[in-house]
């Protein structure tokens, strides 16, 4: 079938479908009681396409699976159709969970770690910055602490270096890489989300915004690996010490990027629960059902 | 890019997808406290071993200059028990025992008559806090060709006047600044530092720097459960830096 030719058929699709009247679609799928539920959540979503039908591309709204023939079976059993993205690939999703539970180990294992010196100065005299709750920390004692912390390393940085590896060889990175261009997108984010401002409408998958809270964790976790990297073994690594400014400031930048991590977490999870399960859900299965942005 | 999909499709697609997750669940194994505690010991035990593969003899550690050394009412006292075993220094030789071919007793002339070195490193705590110190000492690799150790065993053990106890690594013990140390600052070692013998490695973490040393012991096989005082309890064996 040539592409000339999908056209004109999904036109006269779009047209059935237009024409269509609510109740004849709905005829057509007799639903049973169990799946009257589902349809009733259908609904809206079918307004929708007959109503923007003339905005959205035609082409995407023949199903493959429905026969190009239009057949008088098919006119009737005119598919109700769910606007839907499969936003999050399956590496992005395990990566994005891996990390979450290895980032929560990393932070409360850390705290405990640093309950032991809690200080960026001298031993002697030793000045105590902070007394962190022990409710707040992972593994009992220092070395409880560090037995999570020296395995979950590894998830934490496998689970990074996979996720930046298929972000940057699949391409997949320029959905959510923050860039200059995001850069005036930023403050109307910011104003609508802080001060009540209009919503600026949403053009992809991540507004500026969210686009700079992301590509921060990202440095944050590339920081973290690498300053860890340089404490526990600075002689191994001494040539990354030197770019950190020496072993000691090492220590400080490998707390401030946690610091960041935990400037981020409440925010994304206040975030996920303002956006509902759909677009929770999503970073579970993939698919966004109903996105905000048009193609 | 945004698909229309029947609602049927969409759940099935979004069912696998979903399930593709399921091997996610097996990190819950750590919030079983009876396998947790065994599995991060597992990942102390890869970590170590990622660590020995890393470690190469000819990465020194960073020496100081005498300006940069902390003086020395600034470098901590350090012990788990008693800071001074009253060991009797005049009376004191260390035991060699193991796979060597002249075991006995040294005295401390002895490993004195070997080469000194002096050098100005960094002495790291676990616990996240570092001393730059003035040591002084014959290399442990040294004083291993002195007693004829075969060092192509995996271990090096001490024991120590203090009851404490460690095991190292032999590509550790053999690397140059490894040192027997019997100087710090220029002085004799005080007895709260470890007289009249204790290691000092810059390659390793301060609980391996054992003190009062009393007996070493070259070998290839450790004892289970009696690798290192702090080991023993969960702390890294390799405790490399």
């Amino acid at each position: 079938m040539t592409s000339g030719d999908e056209q004109k058929n999904a036109q006269k699709k779009d047209e059935q479908q237009r024409s269509a009247p609510a109740e004849r679609v709905e005829r057509a799928q007799e639903p049973t009681p169990a799946e009257e539920t589902t349809q009733s959540d259908v609904r809206p979503a079918m307004r929708e396409i007959a109503g923007n039908a003339g905005a959205v591309s035609a082409a995407t709204i023949v199903p493959e699976s429905v026969p190009v023939e239009s057949s008088p079976a098919s006119e009737k059993s005119s598919p109700v159709l769910v606007r839907a993205a499969y936003e999050h690939p399956f590496l992005i999703r395990i990566t994005h969970w891996v990390n979450a539970i290895s980032l929560f180990v990393m932070v409360t294992s850390g705290l405990r770690i640093f309950r032991a010196f809690p200080s960026f100065g001298p031993k002697i005299p030793q000045q105590d910055l902070i007394d962190i709750p022990k409710a707040l920390t992972l593994g009992g004692w220092l070395g409880g602490a560090l037995q999570w912390h020296f395995t979950f390393m590894w998830f934490f940085a496998g689970s990074g270096v996979l996720y930046l590896s298929y972000q940057v060889l699949s391409g997949h990175y320029r959905t959510v890489l923050f860039t200059p261009k995001d850069i005036p997108g930023v403050w109307p984010m910011a104003r609508h989300y802080f001060l009540f401002g209009p919503k600026p409408p949403a053009t992809g998958q991540y507004n500026p915004l969210q686009k700079l809270a992301y590509t921060s964790t990202v440095a944050f976790g590339v920081l973290s690996l690498l300053t860890g990297m340089v404490m526990y073994k600075p002689t191994q690594f001494s040539w990354l010490a030197f770019l950190f400014g020496g072993f000691h400031l090492t220590r400080v930048w490998h707390f401030l990027a946690m610091c960041g991590f935990l400037a981020f977490i409440p925010g994304h999870l206040i975030m996920v629960v303002l956006h509902g399960w759909a677009n929770f859900f999503s970073m579970l299965s993939g698919w966004k059902r109903e996105p905000e942005y048009q193609d | 890019m945004i698909k229309r999909l029947e609602e049927k499709e969409l759940r099935r697609k979004s069912r696998r997808e979903l399930l593709k997750l399921a091997p996610v669940a097996v990190l819950g194994v750590f919030a079983f406290p009876k396998l947790s505690d065994r599995l991060v010991t597992e990942g102390v035990a890869f970590s170590d071993w990622a660590s020995g593969a890393l470690f190469r003899r000819e990465h020194l550690a960073r020496t100081f200059a005498n300006s940069e050394v902390v003086p020395f009412e600034k470098f901590p006292y350090n012990g788990y028990d008693v800071l001074d075993p009253e060991v009797d220094l005049e009376k004191w030789t260390l035991t060699v025992e193991g796979d060597v071919q002249k075991p006995g007793e040294y005295t401390l002339a002895q490993v004195q008559g070997l080469p000194k070195i002096n050098q100005n490193t960094r002495h790291i705590c676990v616990e996240g806090w570092d001393v730059i110190g003035a040591f002084g000492g014959t290399r442990i690799s040294d004083f291993l060709k002195l007693v004829g150790a075969n060092t192509s065993a995996r271990f090096l053990e001490v024991e120590c006047a203090d009851d404490y106890y460690e095991s190292i690594d032999m590509a550790s013990v053999l690397h140059p600044q490894s040192l027997l140390c019997y100087e710090m600052y220029g002085q004799p070692l005080d007895r709260k530092h470890g007289a009249p013998l204790r290691l000092q490695m810059p390659t390793k973490l301060g609980y391996k720097q054992a003190k009062y040393l009393d007996t070493l012991r070259v070998t290839n096989v450790l004892k289970p459960g009696k690798t290192g005082y702090w080991e023993d309890q969960g702390y890294s064996w390799f405790g490399g830096l």
